[in-house]
């Protein structure tokens, strides 16, 4: 359970973000939580309420991409979604793939008001 | 509506230490790991029987996570290395900057390995990078052979999986190959070493895994 300093992160960032941007008024910051990130995106979600309630960001969504396991085959270089963590090549059977996507925790956009 | 693009990580600062550190580490060709897994999977216990291995004057240092006590670093003291807790207070992992904190007046000069043991949790510490060359994964044949696939993201970000407690195994239902099986299912290179702390059998496979990795980094690191 550490998805409460996760959400405190991404308000540090968001509050950086406002300081660059004096005046906007933000309405929503969007986050991408990979399947292997270790973050529960509920959990975020209840920590990221609990920390913007009754605060200067309490009008300020969250929204979530959960971005699931992918491998790369190194043989026909197929890009496959990897379903009960199977990681052989579903097109040539090849053993030998790479992961190329699942480990997302990352701030993507912010959104805001326009005036 | 406007959208402003960040792209950043959300956990920035921590990967902005964390490489700080791995750039201090590799100059003083310091060969680091960080130790995680559940609680009581033995851990402190391979430590122990780690540093009882190694010459007098190895340079090597300890630095034991936990949320409350200082137990582990006086269990790792009578050793005769220089260890130090790191207490949490309550936080469920270890993170950059309690690591750079820690080490603040150690010279890293006079290093060649730092061994970090994590707070005991499969979850949190694998989304921070302390600057670690190589996470190094716990599990003990107590705790059921489907934790890979429970757990997977610290599989996934672990080079090698010590499968600990051997000497249990005639006591527990476990099936080291199923073991096996579930963590190459989620990371087909993961490297497996079985070993128990109690008995000491398979150690010595654990100690030229350390020997080894030390080596292959120093040459990378001075190539």
């Amino acid at each position: 359970m550490h998805e409460l300093s996760i959400a405190a992160a991404i308000l540090d960032r968001v509050a950086a973000e406002a300081a660059r941007y004096a005046g906007a008024r933000f309405t929503k910051v969007g986050v991408r939580v990979g399947e292997l990130s270790g973050v529960d995106p509920d959990a975020l979600s209840f920590g990221f309420e609990a920390l913007t309630r009754e605060s200067p960001w309490e009008r300020l969504a969250l929204e979530i991409e959960y971005c699931r396991r992918k491998q790369r085959c190194r043989q026909c270089q197929q890009t496959f979604q990897s379903a009960n963590y199977e990681t052989q090549c579903p097109k040539c059977g090849a053993e030998n793939t790479i992961l190329v996507a699942g480990e997302e925790l990352d701030i993507a956009f912010i959104e805001t008001e326009d005036e | 509506m406007t959208r402003l693009l960040v792209e950043q990580k959300v956990l920035n600062e921590n990967q902005r230490i964390a490489a700080e550190l791995r750039g201090r580490f590799r100059q003083n060709n310091v060969f680091c790991l960080n130790l995680v897994s559940s609680p009581g999977s033995g851990k402190t216990s391979l430590l122990e029987r780690t540093l009882a291995a190694f010459p007098d004057n190895t340079h090597v240092a300890v630095l034991t996570g936990d949320i409350q006590t200082e137990n582990d670093a006086r269990r790792l003291a009578r050793f005769g290395f220089p260890v130090r807790q790191i207490t949490t207070g309550g936080t469920c992992h270890l993170d950059a900057r309690m690591v750079e904190k820690h080490l603040a007046d150690w010279n890293l000069g006079d290093l060649d390995m730092l061994l970090i043991e994590n707070v005991g949790n499969l979850v949190c510490p694998s989304s921070y990078d302390l600057g670690e060359h190589a996470k190094v994964v716990l599990l003990s044949v107590t705790e059921g052979e489907d934790k890979p696939l429970k757990y997977p993201s610290i599989f996934v970000k672990s080079e090698l999986m010590v499968l600990n407690k051997l000497d249990l195994l005639p006591y527990v239902p476990f099936s080291v190959e199923q073991a096996r099986e579930n963590a190459r299912r989620v990371h087909p290179g993961i490297e497996i070493i079985e070993l128990s702390c109690m008995t000491g059998d398979g150690l010595d496979r654990w100690l030229d895994w350390l020997r080894l990795n030390r080596t292959r980094n120093f040459a990378m690191s001075s190539a």
